[in-house]
């Protein structure tokens, strides 16, 4: 048995490819170029190429295109959702239909389209936190808004409280999952019931969590405070970012891929 | 009537890139009345072997049977059963505590196992006098206990579920002398009654000094099984990388090399009788 399993699946996979050794910033912007591609696709059929990009990410990432796509189970329900909705309450010309239920052949061009748009742009947000370690991340996006700091925005910051969030993640899932397990053992039903029972049942596992959340909290200001942490002014980096030329060269992919996906919905090409 | 595990293997993150083998063919029985130590060091598959005891985790290879009856073929009625007859004390015990005072703590197995709201302040109870819990701190908050309390505590709230077979993962951890002895004698005297014990843990001296039988596994295998005084010429023999000789039986191993013919042991009495020093 194992719980909660499915929501690390996001976590980073440390291998040595070269998506892998991409600067986080090429990466970051980049996938913005992708989801930005993604959601302007209007034809189904367009997403055809996208499968061809997503293929392409996943050989040069090293990634199996299987972990990929699984990154997109914890919203299946939302995609599901979304196209039962645009798939019978669409207008246009019927194709079929049964009391107040009918399917137009907008619905199904509009289901489609919907639910591969969702699907593709939780898949490639996914395969930036799949290649890029939480620190990374950090570095990438303070970098990328140092710019604002002269307007007040706390780049630093914001980058600092990320990677703590990011960082601890997995340590307080697998937190829980202890926790929730030692409460089993102790004979805990955290399954079955209704709303109500079901919340009780996990006060057992809330309470012991909120403290380990504390306390570690606690532990890591205390550590930052001895190791003389003041924010982000005169602080230097153990890893500094480094641009090359493979980044320039992905960014320019990535984004000749965007201008590629309008011209195709304009019909340009 | 026994736990047996054969040849039981089990993988973590199977199917990714972070596929971790944590055990591999292991072969053990626990019976009532017998303790057993699983010594091995960090990363050598112990917590794993505890949380499939009471099928927390189910193994991927092997079989892992309690009275001949496979943990595969059970539902969940029978592994909720299961759950009750193999009391399974976590790392730490004392970071699951939940409730307001040390009593309504240690209710709280009994209640899940549907033990009636009249006959629960009995259990409790009786509980805490086998554990040896002093009766006034009975309504302090656990929180509130010192280290070695708390985790006698700990222990008590899996008793309370009157399981057959009691399984410690690292028990010793973090508590003081005083407190380490105390929870061993507990250990000693449930053993008495009739408890099957397994006892993770990377002490070597605990578990030469106090158990029946050891398992030793590094990496996931089992590299020795045996009594004590069998795990102990073992590893004179070929020692375990990360498992370290306890100081009595380095010297005895030592005093042995340099040509005395003194018994190879871990009791210091064991010492001072061949130098008839005994008291």
């Amino acid at each position: 048995m194992k719980f909660l399993n499915h929501l690390t699946l996001g976590q980073y996979i440390p291998l040595d490819s070269f998506v892998h050794r991409l600067d986080p910033r090429c990466k970051i912007l980049g996938v913005l170029c992708f989801m930005t591609g993604a959601f302007v696709v209007k034809d189904p059929r367009f997403f055809l190429f996208w499968g061809g990009i997503l293929l392409a990410c996943a050989l040069l990432s090293k990634l199996s295109l299987g972990i990929l796509l699984r990154g997109a189970r914890p919203i299946l329900l939302l995609v599901l959702f979304t196209v039962v909705l645009h798939l019978f309450f669409s207008e246009g010309t019927p194709l079929w239909s049964w009391g107040i239920f009918r399917i137009t052949r907008e619905g199904i061009v509009g289901a489609s389209r919907m639910g591969l748009r969702l699907l593709f742009l939780v898949i490639f947000a996914g395969y930036l936190t799949l290649t890029t370690s939480p620190m990374e991340l950090a570095d990438g996006i303070e970098s990328l808004f140092s710019p604002f700091r002269r307007f007040g925005f706390p780049a630093h910051e914001m980058a600092m409280m990320m990677t703590i969030a990011l960082r601890f993640i997995p340590t307080l899932l697998d937190e829980t999952d202890r926790i929730m397990k030692a409460q089993l053992a102790r004979g805990a039903n955290l399954e079955g019931g209704g709303i109500l029972r079901r919340l009780r049942a996990f006060v057992p596992v809330l309470v012991p969590l909120f403290l380990i959340v504390f306390q570690r909290a606690e532990d890591l200001a205390v550590a930052m405070d001895a190791r003389c942490y003041t924010g982000g002014k005169g602080r230097s980096r153990m890893y500094p970012l480094n641009w090359t030329v493979r980044d320039t060269g992905a960014l320019a992919f990535s984004f000749l891929v965007l201008v590629l996906s309008f011209s195709l919905e304009r019909g340009i090409l | 009537m026994s736990i047996e595990f054969s040849e039981v293997s089990f993988s973590y993150h199977k199917g990714t890139p972070l596929e971790k083998k944590a055990l591999r063919e292991i072969s053990f029985s626990l019976a009532p009345g017998e303790w057993k130590a699983v010594v091995g060091h960090t990363g050598s598959g112990k917590s794993t072997l505890a949380q499939l005891c009471n099928a927390l985790l189910l193994p991927e290879g092997g079989r892992i049977e309690k009275d001949s009856r496979n943990y595969a073929d059970m539902d969940k009625r029978e592994l909720r059963l299961l759950r009750r007859e193999v009391g399974l004390v976590f790392q730490y015990p004392e970071q699951q505590f939940f409730a307001e005072t040390v009593e309504e703590e240690i209710a709280f197995a009994p209640k899940n196992w549907g033990v009636s709201p009249e006959e629960l302040p009995r259990k409790v109870r009786e509980v805490l006098e086998k554990v040896g819990f002093p009766r006034e701190l009975r309504s302090r908050s656990p929180f509130a206990l010192s280290g070695g309390q708390k985790r006698r505590v700990a222990v008590a709230s899996v008793l309370a579920g009157e399981p057959e077979y009691l399984v410690l993962d690292e028990p010793t951890t973090g508590l003081d002398a005083k407190g380490k002895r105390e929870l061993l004698l507990l250990l000693d005297s449930l053993r008495h009654r009739g408890m099957g014990i397994l006892h993770i843990t990377h002490d070597l001296d605990v578990a030469l000094s106090w158990c029946d039988k050891i398992l030793v596994l590094h990496q996931g295998e089992s590299v020795a099984r045996g009594t004590p005084r069998e795990i102990l010429d073992h590893l004179t023999e070929c020692p375990v990388r990360g498992l370290v000789l306890p100081p009595v039986a380095e010297l005895s191993s030592l005093l042995r090399q340099r040509g005395v013919s003194l018994p190879l042991t871990n009791d210091i009495r064991e010492i001072l009788d061949f130098y008839g020093g005994s008291p």
